[in-house]
Parts: C-alpha cells; structure tokens; sequence
C-alpha cells in the first residue's frame, strides 16, 4: 500500500511539465550550464534510477534539496513549518470535540427543545458555509473591527525570542481564528453524529435496565451511554485526519499562517518537486498511520472487536 | 343518539379504508415525493435553488454590464448606481460578475457532480457485481486516493495540467472524489447480490448490463439521489475553495469564489466588503438549500420514516 502511493506520487511529479529551472531561467544563459545544472540535479536519469534514488533517500531521512530555496534542505523547509500545521489540526481536533461531545449530548437528551433546535440550526449553517468564507468573516468581525485576535501568522514580532508561557499564549491567540474555521465542519458533523448515536443509546434496553436498577442519573449517562455512543465516533476521528489535513491547506492561505498548506501551495506555484513529493508523501503516510491508529482505538474501546 | 355515533364511525372507517386502498396505489415514487412535499425546509430549498439557476439563465437581463470586461478607470470603486456592488480590481463590475459567476458556479457544481456520479456508479457496480480481482483492484485504488487529503491531490494534479479549464477542472474533481460514491454502491450491490430476484434474473439467462441497469440501479437509487445532491453542495464548496486559492478555474472567467480571492488582500477585505461578502452568501444560501433538498430526500426515500 505505501509502495503503490510512493509510485503514484512519483509518477505525478514526473508528469508535470518542464522542469524547475524553466520557471526562473535567464535566457542568456549557456545551454551548456542548464544540461549541467539537470545533470548535477540527477534529472537527466533513467526514471526507475530516480525513483529509487529518491526513496532510498526518502526513507533515510534525506528528501533532497529544495530547488526554489536554493541550499536548503526539503527536511529544513518542511519542519519549520509542520510544527505550525501540527499545532492547528491538533487545536482544531481539541475544540471539535470540546464542542461536538457536549452539544451533541445535551441535544440528544432534550430532543426537539429550542437548544436542539438551534443546535441543528447552527450544524447545518456549519456544514454549509465554505471554510475560508467564514474565515474570511471571522477576520473581518473579530480581527479588523473589534480587534479582539490577529489576523496573520502564527506569532507576534514581538514575542520572537521570547520562550515559555508568553510565547505559548501568543500561539494560542494566533490560533483561536484559523483553528475555529479550521475546526467549524467538523463541529457540525460531530455534534450530529454525537446526537444521533446518544439518542440511539438511550432508547435500548440496557440503558432502561441501568436506570430500573436505581443508578444515578449521571453514571447512566457517563458509564452506559456515552462510552458505547462513542464507538462508532472514534472510527470517523480517523479519517477526521485528513479531513483536518485536507481543510488545513485552504484555512492556512487564508489566514497567511505558515504551515505546511502554504508551503505546498507556493511550492505548486514554484513547480518545488520535491518538496511536494515530500509533503504528499508524508500526508499520506500520517493518515494510513491515522487509519491504523483509529482501528486500533476501535478494538480498545470496543473489547468486542477482535483483530485477527 | 347511540345509533348515530355508530353510524358515524362506521363511516370513518369506510373513509380510512379508502384511504388505504388510495395509498396502495401510489407508486413508492408518488409517495416518496408526497413525503418530500411535506417537508417544508426541503421545499424552501427547491425554491431557493429554481431562483438561483433562473438568475444565472437570465444573467444578460438582470444587467448590462460585461463580467470580464475591465476598464482600468475603475479600479476598486465604492457601489454606485451604476455599478450596484462596486467593481473589483481590475475595473469589472461586481454585480455582473456576481450573477455570471452563479453560471459557472452552478454548472462546475452541477458537472463535477454528473461526472462523480458517472464514475462513482461505474466502479462501484463493477466492484460490488463482479467482486472477486476485480473489487479488490478498484478498492485498492480508492483506498489509495482516500490516503491523500483531497486538497493535496487535487492541487498536485492541477500544477501538472498547464491550462485549467472547466472540463479538466471538473474531471480533476471526479477523479480525486469518486471513492466515496463507489464505496456506498459497492455495498448496497453487495447486499442486493444475495437476493433472490437477482439470482432468478441471472438463471433466464439476462445479460450482466442488463441485470446491473434494470434490477440493481432501481434498487440503490435512493441512497444515489441523495448523495449525488449532497455531493453537489460539496462540489461547489470545493469549486469556490481552490478558484479562491487561485488554483481553480482562472481569471478572468467570473466564479463566486475568484470574486472572493480578492479578499485576500486585507485592504479589500477591510474597505470592500460588497465585493466579497455578497458571493459568499450566495454560496451559503446555495449550499444550504442544497443541504436541505439532500435532507429532504433522504427521509423521503427512508420507507421507516413516517407521513406524518
């Protein structure tokens, strides 16, 4: 499976069309210089030599060099900014769930109750609303009219240097606006899968046995229901991943926040091969792995579920 | 007294048994479409949406200016009587834009969608009819194109097709969403091959196509209709999403969301608001009463759901 996507991922970045010098070549010039140049470069090749070049390289750490930031390494260009991109998800992650979990419960045990309402209300607005337009709003209400949060990048001028606690709630105000816009969709879902799955849980007869037996109204909730309501949303957590990845490209251009979604966009517009290689390679590995990982979760708590 | 209470009862249920019978006759389609009626979100939505394609069919009516005309003396000026939402950076009237734009918004959607579905019923059919190598290499390839987040394949896809246009566009996003689709055909065709009328089908000797057109297309055609409508409000998020971001159908064609990649530039987004905000809320309101329209399907095709 990883070797199939490794060879699709090189086979795109072979199709793409001429090559990094064509963009920003000075017509003047030698011939000779460009061939040396692709020559030095390892471009001029057989295709399966480059391939394994390239992932001999790949899974020793080393991704080559990038070709638009002359003499830095691909992995230097990346990890500056995938700490950024990881930040962002992780936050959007925390408040999907923060929000989804509680809503989605007191929806599900006041059916039909003007908060339900309003709740179903704002879930499809969520759904409905393309990502950077409401990002777009949310700069204009709360960072150029009421000031409240910055509207680009990820910290301050005025921190850099700075280290602990002020350096970390600067992030964390960089973050509130992009990871919301970021976090908006998945809120929507969840709070209706969260909805749905609860109320189907508090209709079943074990759940009816809990509260005969006397149990407090509380640990019904907590122990019986919730904890089997949940199953079936930590599988959809998995793919959340790419979703999370996927939108990250889109929030991060419109906030001008430098993680890895800008650093892929300019490197298209660079035609940077490998640095896109790099980044889809390695997206498409941390969401097998997410996949791998939500399975695992699956069978952890759902002891049902055994894995041959 | 007694007497006439029978008699009038008596002829309730003479009334509620031709109801019955009236309801018997109904083709599961009229009663879907009975339940859908009722739904009156769904209903606002179909209107909603009749006004929005009659405003991009008689674009030309509703204005006389050209979208792609641009006239460098009126760069960025404020709304006026003439230019009703203002005009954009390169001197082109916003509102003619804002309503040509509806064109090519609807059509990438409604195209993008039509293509994926195409695609989406093709290999799902194959996979869940013939089974065996033949599912097992079409999984393959949409677990493949699952493992990249779509944005990023999407866009590495576009940096190799040197000139975008609608047609590659929409073919772009069919081959990087089909997965989806494929996967819900493949499982209800799973379900339905164990069925018994397939099976006679299969011993008077009809052939695979016509098996597959007449006895299983039917048959999954409720979950079709309504995630080929839901996947039209994804469609055209994803459509605004990557023109905003530059990356999708170029300029100066006029779609909502190129309008809204002006905003990019923080000036625009503080000083012009009527040249971003207005297409955003189309895409909104487009995108919610498709939701609505999706919904209302939904439980118009889900037997379980009752008429009242």
């Amino acid at each position: 499976m990883l070797f199939l996507l490794t060879v699709i991922i090189f086979g795109l970045a072979q199709a793409a069309p001429g090559d990094p010098f064509t963009a920003n070549i000075d017509p003047s010039v030698d011939p000779e210089v460009y061939e040396q140049q692709r020559e030095k470069y390892g471009l001029n090749d057989s295709l399966p030599k480059q391939y394994i070049s390239w992932l001999g390289n790949f899974v020793t750490g080393d991704f080559g060099e990038s070709i638009h930031y002359k003499g830095r390494s691909v992995k230097d260009v990346i990890s500056v900014r995938i700490t950024n991109t990881v930040y962002l998800s992780l936050f959007a992650l925390i408040i999907t769930i923060l929000f989804a979990i509680p809503i989605g419960l007191y929806s599900a045990r006041n059916p039909y109750s003007w908060f339900d309402y309003t709740a179903t209300t704002f879930g499809f607005l969520g759904l409905s609303i393309p990502g950077f337009f409401f990002g777009l709003v949310s700069i204009y209400i709360f960072a150029l009219n009421l000031g409240w949060f910055p509207s680009q990048g990820s910290v301050s001028v005025s921190v850099s240097g700075q280290t602990g606690i002020t350096l970390f709630l600067d992030r964390l105000h960089h973050l509130v606006l992009p990871g919301f816009t970021l976090g908006l969709a998945g809120i929507a879902t969840y709070m209706r899968y969260v909805r749905t799955e609860v109320s189907d849980v508090l209709k079943s007869d074990y759940v009816r046995t809990a509260r005969a037996k006397g149990m407090s109204e509380s640990s019904v909730l907590y122990k019986h229901t919730l904890r089997n309501a949940l199953i079936p949303i930590v599988t959809l957590l998995g793919f959340e991943l790419g979703v999370l990845l996927s939108g990250a490209v889109i929030t991060e251009q419109v906030f001008n926040y430098p993680g890895l979604g800008t650093l892929f966009v300019d490197s298209i517009t660079n035609r940077d091969y490998p640095v896109i290689m790099a980044i889809n390679l390695l997206l498409g590995t941390t969401i097998m792995v997410g996949n791998l990982v939500a399975d695992i979760l699956y069978s952890i708590v759902d002891p049902r579920i055994r894995y041959d | 007294m007694t007497k006439n209470n029978e008699e009038t009862s008596v002829e309730s249920e003479a009334k509620t048994s031709q109801e019955i019978e009236d309801e018997e006759r109904k083709t599961p389609f009229q009663m879907s479409f009975q339940r859908f009626m009722k739904n009156k979100l769904a209903v606002v939505g179909v209107v909603v949406l009749v006004l929005m394609v009659l405003m991009a069919v008689f674009a030309p009516l509703l204005t006389s200016h050209d979208p792609t005309k641009s006239d460098l003396m009126l760069v960025e000026n404020k709304p006026s009587a003439e230019h009703i939402l203002g005009t954009d950076g390169s001197g082109r009237d916003n509102f003619a834009r804002l309503l040509y734009g509806s064109r090519i918004s609807l059509i990438v959607g409604f195209s993008a969608m039509l293509f994926t579905l195409f695609f989406g019923i093709v290999t799902g059919a194959a996979a869940g009819y013939y089974g065996g190598k033949v599912d097992a290499i079409i999984m393959r390839i949409a677990d493949l194109i699952y493992a990249l987040p779509f944005f990023v394949l999407a866009l590495t896809i576009i940096a190799i097709v040197e000139e975008v246009t609608i047609g590659i566009f929409v073919t772009i996003i069919a081959i990087t969403t089909w997965p989806n689709l494929s996967r819900i055909i493949r499982g209800s065709f799973l379900t339905l091959r164990e069925q018994e009328f397939i099976l006679s089908a299969q011993s008077i000797g009809a052939n695979d196509f016509r098996i597959i057109f007449k006895h299983f297309i039917p048959n999954t055609m409720g979950p079709i209709v309504v995630n080929a409508t839901l996947m039209m409000a994804t469609m055209i998020i994803i459509e605004s999403g990557m023109s905003f971001i530059g990356m999708g159908i170029p300029q100066p064609t006029p779609t909502w969301g190129n309008m809204i990649s002006e905003a990019q530039s923080i000036r625009i987004l503080r000083d012009h608001p009527e040249a971003w905000l207005p297409p955003g809320l189309f895409i909104l309101v487009t995108v919610l009463s498709i939701n609505f329209i999706g919904d209302g399907l939904r439980d118009a095709f889900d037997p379980k759901s009752g008429d009242n």
